[in-house]
């Protein structure tokens, strides 16, 4: 469930001046109110972008975080795959890389058989 | 009958964000199949134009996610990402609240949608207004499929709706251009950010113009998936203006894959009845 957090974080961040002021100013405070693990919480502090993807942060809101931090689109694909690399295939969520597996999200909706 | 245009586009975040990367005549040939449907869409002298699009947890998130969901606001803002990084400046976007309502209570006639009297525009519809409403003086109706977060909107559900959206249009006397805007393969924001599957692009937008329904609707997500990405789960949106223009076929104006856009860059029109 925490993952919901780290994405509700950087969703709030992307959309909301006062939350990336408060991110500026109170950092901690603010991330008091998005329970995470400690795992998480690091990634989001230090920030790792390429551990951040592995646990499952959906690209869409991740890039815009990268950006947050003035990293550059390429910077940021090169520390998508260095945290490939570090810590293994995305453990949740949406996203894998080609050719392996189907991630966590999409065997759900393989599962799930729902279109007629 | 009140529709007087319908046409999908493409609305990378790259195309306005990257452009100095892409190859300048490439770009240029974009850029100028989206100014051919900026004209088009002007001389079908619409009073709206509604723009049916995949938006990326701008507005909606996984505390709330609608599988449709239409604006009815005076006026909207945009874009919510960071001027410089798409480079298109943030401005106010004009709405048109009667008509809106008007057609939502229509559409939901076929289809259950959300409505939102508040709406930031994210790259998913300011792309497309910054090359075909630069100056504003077309009043918007958004609407978002949910593309990003499973359990997704069913295709044939996006189908449906773009059907109630013709049929509400076909009900009022006021001339509406609906523009889908989606990707077909592509892995944005991934590590395969680039790849472009375009056999795959390209027997899908031979399904579309041709308006083969069962072909559209066949489409499966963990298929879509393997062989056109995440991103391929866009293909909603364009789905709906199938559905939208049921019976007609279309055209293709451009295609290219453009990786550094991360897309298979697309303009096309789809034939109004």
């Amino acid at each position: 469930m925490s993952l919901y957090y780290v994405q509700k974080l950087i969703y709030e961040l992307n959309r909301d001046p006062k939350v990336r002021a408060c991110f500026e100013n109170d950092r901690d405070t603010l991330l008091e109110a998005y329970p995470m693990t400690d795992e998480e919480l690091a990634a989001i502090k230090q920030p790792d972008i390429g551990l951040l993807y592995v646990l499952g942060v959906n690209g869409q809101l991740l890039m815009h975080y990268a950006a947050l931090h003035q990293i550059a689109w390429f910077d940021y694909l090169h520390m998508l795959r260095e945290g490939l690399e570090r810590y293994g295939q995305p453990r949740a969520g949406l996203y894998a890389t080609l050719g392996e597996t189907l991630p966590p999200g999409v065997q759900e909706i393989e599962q799930s058989g729902k279109h007629r | 009958m009140s529709l007087v245009f319908a046409g999908v586009c493409s609305h990378a975040p790259g195309i306005t964000g990257r452009r100095e990367l892409a190859d300048p005549a490439q770009c240029h040939r974009l850029y100028a199949g989206f100014e051919r449907m900026r004209t088009a869409i002007k001389a079908s002298q619409p009073d709206a134009l509604m723009v049916i699009a995949a938006e990326h947890f701008g507005n909606f998130f996984f505390n709330n996610m609608p599988p449709f969901a239409m604006g009815m606001a005076a006026d909207y803002e945009g874009p919510i990402e960071d001027e410089d990084w798409l480079k298109i400046k943030r401005r106010q976007i004009p709405g048109c609240p009667d008509l809106s309502k008007k057609i939502i209570a229509d559409v939901m006639q076929e289809v259950d949608v959300g409505f939102c009297e508040e709406w930031k525009f994210d790259h998913g519809i300011m792309v497309p207004l910054h090359f075909l409403n630069p100056d504003n003086s077309l009043p918007v109706i958004p609407v978002n499929i949910n593309c990003q977060a499973p359990p997704l909107t069913p295709l044939h559900r996006a189908y449906a709706f773009g059907r109630a959206v013709r049929q509400a249009c076909d009900a009022i006397p006021e001339r509406i251009a609906i523009v889908g805007t989606g990707g077909i393969s592509h892995w944005p924001a991934t590590p395969d950010s680039g790849t472009i599957n375009e056999p795959w692009d390209r027997q899908f937008l031979d399904h579309l113009i041709h308006n083969r329904k069962a072909d559209l609707l066949a489409y499966t997500d963990a298929a879509t998936y393997r062989d056109a990405g995440q991103g391929g789960f866009e293909i909603r949106t364009l789905i709906s203006i199938a559905g939208a223009t049921e019976g007609a076929t279309g055209e293709i104006w451009f295609y290219e894959p453009i990786p550094v856009f991360a897309v298979g860059c697309t303009i096309a029109v789809m034939t109004v009845n």
